[in-house]
This record gives structure tokens, sequence and C-alpha cells, in this order.
């Protein structure tokens, strides 16, 4: 038994502990903190499996950004959760059933033997490899409207997703260059004909 | 000390099989939390990643992690918007309750 397997079964049994706490634990803020142990020990899981800029990423972009910004929703939801969680305990006949019911479907699928999963993994890449390299070249040039399309996607998302919450406040000043533009003379001009009066005692 | 196989492409899909049926579960264990579910399907999708890069170590093929590269990406938008829109509903209706939106209905 190597040092790598071990490493495997540690990782994989806190992911699968960390993930039914996620799923399960009352508080969520806890629920997020759960959810950044799984997305660590996923991310070990993938360092085992040599996909190292993909690892890196992970940790970057999930926990240092995704996982922030659902901290902060549910800091700033004033949310009674406790009541949320009311009829808990009536939800789990149900879901047991659905879970157990997708777990022996892939089950039948996986110990089919289809993949040739009994395999060991071949040899790893020489001392040259660099992972972040090969997807580098890859995406430039196989997958290179993919990529603009991914680019268009997370384009599309910061848009939406400021449109959506963007609050127009009324007390704000603010100039509107069409109207100023618009405007004419008599809009903000007006001649009044006055007749002059004599002054008195002259 | 127990002895424990070597992992294998199966021990690694069994694994993303569990966590699928794991966040199957809490989707429906938390039917009126809006925010869980939305850990859930981040939990299901990281499941899925980690069949894709399982595959792609144990083929020898780099294709699959370009596929989790723009899994990820559309997952990032994904709960961005997921995320606003909880805000937007939790503003005008004073609850993130899944069954309260029911007068969301046309």
């Amino acid at each position: 038994m190597t040092f790598e397997t071990l490493v495997f079964y540690a990782f994989a049994t806190v992911l699968v502990v960390a993930a039914a706490l996620v799923v399960t634990t009352r508080n969520p803020v806890h629920a997020a903190l759960w959810l950044v142990l799984s997305f660590f020990s996923a991310a070990g899981l993938w360092l085992l499996l040599r996909a190292e800029f993909l690892a890196l990423a992970l940790v970057l972009v999930y926990v240092g950004a995704v996982m922030v910004l659902f901290l902060f929703v549910v800091m700033m939801l004033d949310v009674n959760f406790d009541k949320l969680r009311e009829r808990f305990r009536s939800y789990i006949p149900v879901a047991a059933t659905v879970g157990v019911l997708v777990l022996v479907e892939m089950a039948l699928v996986l110990l089919g033997g289809y993949f040739g999963e009994g395999a060991p993994p071949p040899a790893p890449a020489g001392a040259g490899y660099s992972n972040t390299k090969v997807l580098g070249a890859q995406i430039y040039t196989d997958y290179a409207y993919p990529f603009e399309i991914a680019a268009m996607v997370l384009l599309v998302a910061i848009i939406a997703a400021i449109a959506l919450t963007h609050r127009h406040r009324r007390a704000t000043k603010y100039q509107n260059p069409a109207e100023q533009v618009r405007v004419r003379r008599s809009d903000r001009l007006r001649i009044l004909d006055i007749p002059v009066e004599k002054r008195d005692g002259s | 000390m127990p002895y424990l196989p070597q992992p294998t492409l199966s021990h690694y899909l069994v694994l993303g099989a569990i966590l699928f049926a794991i966040s199957v579960i809490g989707i429906f264990l938390n039917r009126r939390n809006v925010l869980i579910m939305l850990m859930a399907i981040e939990l299901m999708l990281l499941a899925v990643n980690l069949n894709f890069i399982a595959f792609s170590r144990f083929l020898g093929d780099t294709s699959g992690q370009i596929f989790v590269f723009f899994i990820l990406t559309v997952a990032a938008a994904e709960s961005a918007i997921g995320l606003a829109i909880l805000v937007l509903l939790f503003r005008n209706m004073g609850s993130i309750d899944v069954e309260k939106f029911g007068r969301l209905k046309g």
C-alpha cells in the first residue's frame, strides 16, 4: 500500500463526510464552509489524478470567489432558516428512496465492467511534462471557439447579475445627457413682456 | 492496518456516484431552502467533474480536463446568476422559501 493510496482514501472520506454535512447541517453558513472543505478535498483528489491546473483553478475560483459570494449572500439575507427546516424530516423518505435509486442505477452501470475500470493507471509522464502547457495548447487550438463562447457566457453572467440586482435609487441626483441635448430654448427660457412703470416722485 | 487496494478508475467513479447521490438527497431534503439547493447543485457538478478528470487520467486523454474547464466556467456563471435571482426574490418576497414562489405561476 503506497502513500498515494492512503491519501486517496483519506481525501475521499473527508469529501463524502463534508458533502453529507453540506446538505444536512442546520446553519447555512456552516453548509457553505463544509462545501469549501469538500472543494478542497476534491482539489486534492484532482492533484492525485495529475490534473494540477484544474485543482489549483478549483481552489482559486471556487473557494476564493464562488464560495465567498455564497457566504456574502447567506450573511446578507436576513432569513429565519429554522422556519425553512420545519418539514425537513418529512422529506427524508422520498430523499432516501431517490438517493438509493440513483446509487443503485449507477452501480449497475459501473459494476458492469464496461470501461475497463480495474486497469492500473498509466505511468505518470516524465519530468518535462507540464499539465498547464498541454491544456493551454489544446484550448487555444482545438477548442478556440468554445473558449470564446465561454468568455461570452461569463460576460453575459456579469451583465445579468448586475442588471438583476442593481437598485435604482430615487434620491440620487444624476444627469440625463439625452434630455440635456434635446432641450429647446422654450423649455428653459421665458421672456416676459413687462411694461415699464414710471417711478413715483421724479 | 487493513489492506486498502490501489485506487483504480472504478474507485473514482464510485466516489463520484456517491457524491452525486448525496447531492440528489440534499436537493430533496432542502426542498424549501433555495440556498442549500444551489450548494447541492455545485456538489453535483463537482461529482461530474471528478468523473471527467478520472476518465481523462485513466484513458490518457486531456480532452476531459478541457471539458471540466468549461464546466467550471459555466457553473461559476450559473451560481452568480442564481444568487442574483435569489437576492431579488428575497427583496421582493421577504423569504427564500421555494413553496412561496408558487405565485410566480402565470
